[in-house]
């Protein structure tokens, strides 16, 4: 009687439950990339469960599309991803074209300045969201320097954002048929020169930062203990929670829609799709935190690659917006996706023959993700939350919409 | 596989279930599927080996006007095997917008079903967790609707500005 006893007691110590305690991280939270809160279930420091809450930043755009004329909807696509606008628009921009080219009674295409335009803009946009997502990872772990780094950098390109656009943030410069003229690039123009050239000065800045960022924060110890080998997840999940873009590949799955569809003119470019790999010698499991980094991380070098390729090229003369009286889409509907930075960003769009779209549905790559994040974060300790969300690499305003 | 393809294999399955195929707008074909056999329909789309459409695009409700008696959802479907694509389309009425949930099949249909559901208030039956996901859980009405009239107040704040 007595022995059983103390084997049961002695089953107690070794299995030291503790009372759950519900924690909330958030909605005001600096590592939490916006306003996301996470209902967090903790056995003292693990996580038994992180239920996420968003809509914090909802404001139904979809809805508002529904009074809106096409050309009008175009910024408010800016601020679903805020940090990378230009690539939403253009997602939005592809979707209204591929509809208008439906329609057999006008002839419709977009200049063919305007895609090199559309693609050096969004191609630079990609690097600065990437930047960012780079710095605030590492901040979002304790390093606090490769923020003002990336910082530093990203503001060159919001610079050259602001020379072709006048914004900053919110762009509003690819339009339906071609791209804003506002501050108009003359074709052959000293203008066209010196834009062109300021971008070839920062590549040529910017490429060698690419490796000293590797090695200040890449290879930084701390930062891969934090970050290999934590939350995994396989290709048959990423999938089927609809994950898309570096966190796609960051699970070993060769898809990218700008070589397997291509859109625009990506067909005439050459760069390669970065894919993550188990790295054992370094500790690095497949689909783990540091993989989805990473791939941010070459994919910045593919842009830069892209880029030049623009730059040496040279941009095509003629005109930037198409010949468009009225936007006005033939009566139908379309899903169109296209590679953002943060993965398959789709527009869902119905049309009954009006200047307005009856639905406008913007499938956000963020929001697929992050409904990931209550599995992957289940069983690990509460500072790995932060770890996984800084690399999912999430934007609330469009998860929220 | 075209979505023509497609249509056929699934009426030889399910008969009277496809109810049809869409192709005279412009943009893809949507098959029509009746709402009670869409969850069938789905899993059959997912396990077959020459369809093997193992990732659901976009999950989106419609409402087509205050005139219309039904919501609709529609299923972008893309298979990452095979690279192909398919639309689905399924319609209820609008006063008992009840369809068998799909979230055991593909995992990002749990968000999907849920923004569905707080968006246009179609109920997705054996959704393990369906409430509201972008709106306040005390919100009243699905904005989404074309018949929607938004509220004066919500807890004591002007919501029309």
């Amino acid at each position: 009687m007595e022995s059983t006893q103390q084997t049961e007691s002695k089953i107690i110590e070794l299995k030291p439950f503790t009372d759950e305690m519900v924690v909330n991280m958030g909605p005001q939270h600096p590592s939490t990339h916006g306003v996301l809160r996470l209902e967090l279930r903790l056995d003292g420091e693990i996580v038994r469960e992180a239920i996420p809450h968003i809509g914090y930043l909802h404001r139904c755009f979809e809805k508002h599309s529904e009074n809106l004329s096409y050309p009008q909807i175009i910024p408010f696509t800016d601020r679903m991803d805020y940090v990378a606008a230009m690539n939403q628009n253009w997602g939005f921009c592809l979707a209204v074209e591929k509809l208008l080219e439906m329609d057999e009674t006008k002839d419709f295409a977009v200049p063919e300045r305007a895609e090199y335009l559309r693609v050096l803009i969004c191609e630079l946009n990609r690097i600065a969201s990437h930047l960012l997502s780079f710095g605030t990872y590492g901040m979002d772990i304790g390093a606090f320097t490769p923020f003002l780094y990336a910082f530093r950098d990203r503001e060159r390109l919001l610079l050259l954002f602001e020379k072709v656009c006048g914004a900053r943030l919110t762009y509003n410069y690819i339009r339906i048929g071609g791209v804003s003229e506002i501050i108009p690039l003359e074709p052959g123009s000293i203008a066209e020169q010196n834009y062109l050239d300021e971008i070839e000065g920062f590549l040529d800045y910017f490429e060698p930062k690419i490796d000293e960022y590797n090695d200040l924060l890449t290879s930084n110890s701390i930062f891969s203990e934090r970050t290999m080998g934590v939350a995994v997840m396989p290709a048959e999940m990423a999938i089927s929670y609809g994950a898309t873009g570096p966190n796609l590949r960051g699970s070993g799955v060769d898809w990218d829609l700008r070589r397997d569809e291509p859109y625009s003119i990506y067909d005439r470019f050459d760069f390669d799709v970065p894919i993550a790999k188990d790295i054992p010698e370094l500790g690095a499991v497949l689909g783990d935190c540091w993989s989805r980094y990473k791939v941010r991380m070459d994919e910045m070098k593919e842009s830069v690659k892209i880029v030049r390729q623009i730059l040496a090229e040279g941009l095509p003369d003629g005109p930037v917006m198409a010949d468009l009286k009225a936007v006005r889409p033939p009566k139908g509907e379309i899903y169109f996706r296209s590679e953002a930075p943060r993965g398959e960003l789709g527009f869902y769009i119905v049309s009954d023959g009006t200047p307005k779209p009856v639905r406008v549905k913007g499938r956000s790559p963020c929001f697929s993700a992050l409904s990931a994040l209550q599995e992957l974060s289940r069983g690990l300790m509460v500072a790995d939350i932060i770890a996984i969300i800084g690399s999912i690499d999430i934007v609330m305003g469009e998860v929220d919409r | 596989m075209k979505s023509e393809e497609i249509y056929d294999v699934l009426v030889d399955k399910f008969g009277e279930s496809i109810l049809g195929i869409d192709s005279e707008l412009a943009g893809d074909p949507s098959i029509q599927i009746a709402p009670t056999a869409i969850s069938d329909v789905c899993q059959f789309l997912a396990d077959t080996d020459t369809l093997a459409f193992d990732s659901l695009m976009c999950l989106s409700g419609i409402d087509l006007g205050v005139k219309e008696e039904v919501l609709s959802v529609v299923y972008h479907l893309h298979s990452m095997k095979n690279h192909h694509n398919v639309v689905l389309k399924t319609s209820v009425p609008k006063t008992d917008a009840h369809i068998p949930t799909v979230s055991h099949i593909w995992k990002t249909a749990d968000w999907h079903e849920r923004e569905t559901y707080d968006l246009y208030g179609i109920l997705f039956d054996g959704h393990a967790d369906l409430r509201r996901i972008l709106l306040p859980d005390d919100w009243e009405g699905y904005p989404l609707r074309k018949d929607y009239q938004e509220p004066d107040f919500y807890r004591g704040m002007r919501v029309p500005y």
